[in-house]
């Protein structure tokens, strides 16, 4: 049963970033290049509305949060890796299958990279643990608990400043 | 910016998308993420070849490679994105994309092979942040982890530098 609602959520996501043409090597470079910025209004609607919903299950008890274990080096060297990684070959791993699946056929030598990539790093993964992921670990800390404000303060000004960052993208025509 | 008749609105979009989430971990308490998948696939084609492998190194034992939630969510994106993509006749094969094509030329083995190689080091870097774009950047920033922000902004800043040195000062 769970697996059938991972499909469905699968296809409704998948049918939601292809609508929005955020799938595409054009639009994910158009971002990066500072041209084109559909995929950070379409991150940033989508983080708005998640946080607040996300905050309101978990503060009614109806869901936990998951958050990821904060390790500066390896967040901030592994994102940054990814990121050159993301400028070449112009999808990230959830939208290259999507983009696969409206036709972008670039996107199948990007997966196949991508399922080497995770085959070099299961033999890097011991070494890593010894070295990378010892640098700066907090454990897994929200910005509310690692500030002491009370997590609604937090999402109004992260939603406040969201907004202002999609004005401004809006003004620049971007 | 290049105008997109056919496209929907990326705020409506990306909000449904962000309430999908929302019903996610209400049903099932799944986050919305990618790059894990990745490793139980790249473990279920080594178990072809040489099953010693799967069992022996400790990522693998990590992340299984079986079937589960994730596995299927990305599956289904794929599908979701096909359905889309036939039923608003936006279907297209291109093996070349436009902006690549007139900074490259239509060369098809050329974008092959950088899009792989750009892959090996995404999915590395990715499985190092332990996240991607999904993972971190949707899951992670809408939970306010401060992982999330870390790595998102690794994300745009690795991004923007390789976007630079691959279409120039522009």
């Amino acid at each position: 049963m769970e697996l059938l609602i991972g499909l469905c959520t699968g296809v409704v996501f998948g049918f939601l970033l292809q609508r929005a043409h955020v799938l595409r090597y054009d639009k994910q470079l158009g971002a990066l290049r500072l041209q084109d910025l559909t995929i950070v209004k379409f991150m940033l609607s989508h983080i708005i509305v998640a946080m607040i919903g996300m905050y309101l299950l978990s503060d009614l008890g109806l869901a936990k949060l998951s958050v990821k274990a904060t390790v500066l080096g390896a967040n901030l060297l592994g994102g940054l890796i990814f990121g050159l990684g993301w400028g070449l070959v112009g999808y990230c791993p959830g939208t290259s299958l999507g983009a696969l699946g409206e036709g972008r056929v670039d996107a199948l030598s990007g997966i196949l990279g991508m399922l080497v990539g995770a085959a070099v790093f299961s033999r890097s993964y011991d070494w890593l643990l010894t070295t990378v992921y010892t640098w700066g670990d907090y454990g897994k800390i929200t910005l509310p608990g690692a500030t002491g404000l009370n997590h609604w303060l937090v999402i109004a000004l992260l939603a406040a400043a969201y907004v202002l960052i999609l004005r401004f993208i809006e003004r620049k025509g971007l | 910016m290049r105008k997109d008749a056919t496209a929907w609105n990326p705020y409506v979009a990306g909000a449904l998308s962000g309430l999908l989430a929302v019903a996610s971990v209400a049903v099932t308490g799944k986050y919305l993420g990618a790059s894990t998948t990745f490793v139980r696939g790249a473990g279920m084609a080594e178990r072809i070849f040489s099953p010693d492998v799967v069992t022996s190194l400790s990522y693998y034992l990590k992340e299984k490679p079986v079937i589960d939630w994730q596995f299927l969510f990305v599956t289904g994106i794929f599908l979701g994105a096909f359905l889309a993509a036939k039923l608003f006749r936006d279907f297209k094969i291109q093996a070349v994309p436009d902006s690549w094509r007139q900074r490259f030329g239509p060369g098809a083995g050329f974008r092959a092979a950088v899009a792989f190689f750009g892959g090996i080091i995404a999915m590395f870097g990715a499985r190092l942040a332990d996240g991607c774009p999904s993972g971190h950047g949707l899951s992670g920033l809408s939970q306010l982890s401060v992982s999330g922000f870390l790595s998102a902004a690794g994300f745009f800043l690795g991004g923007i530098l390789m976007a630079r040195l691959v279409y120039g000062r522009k």
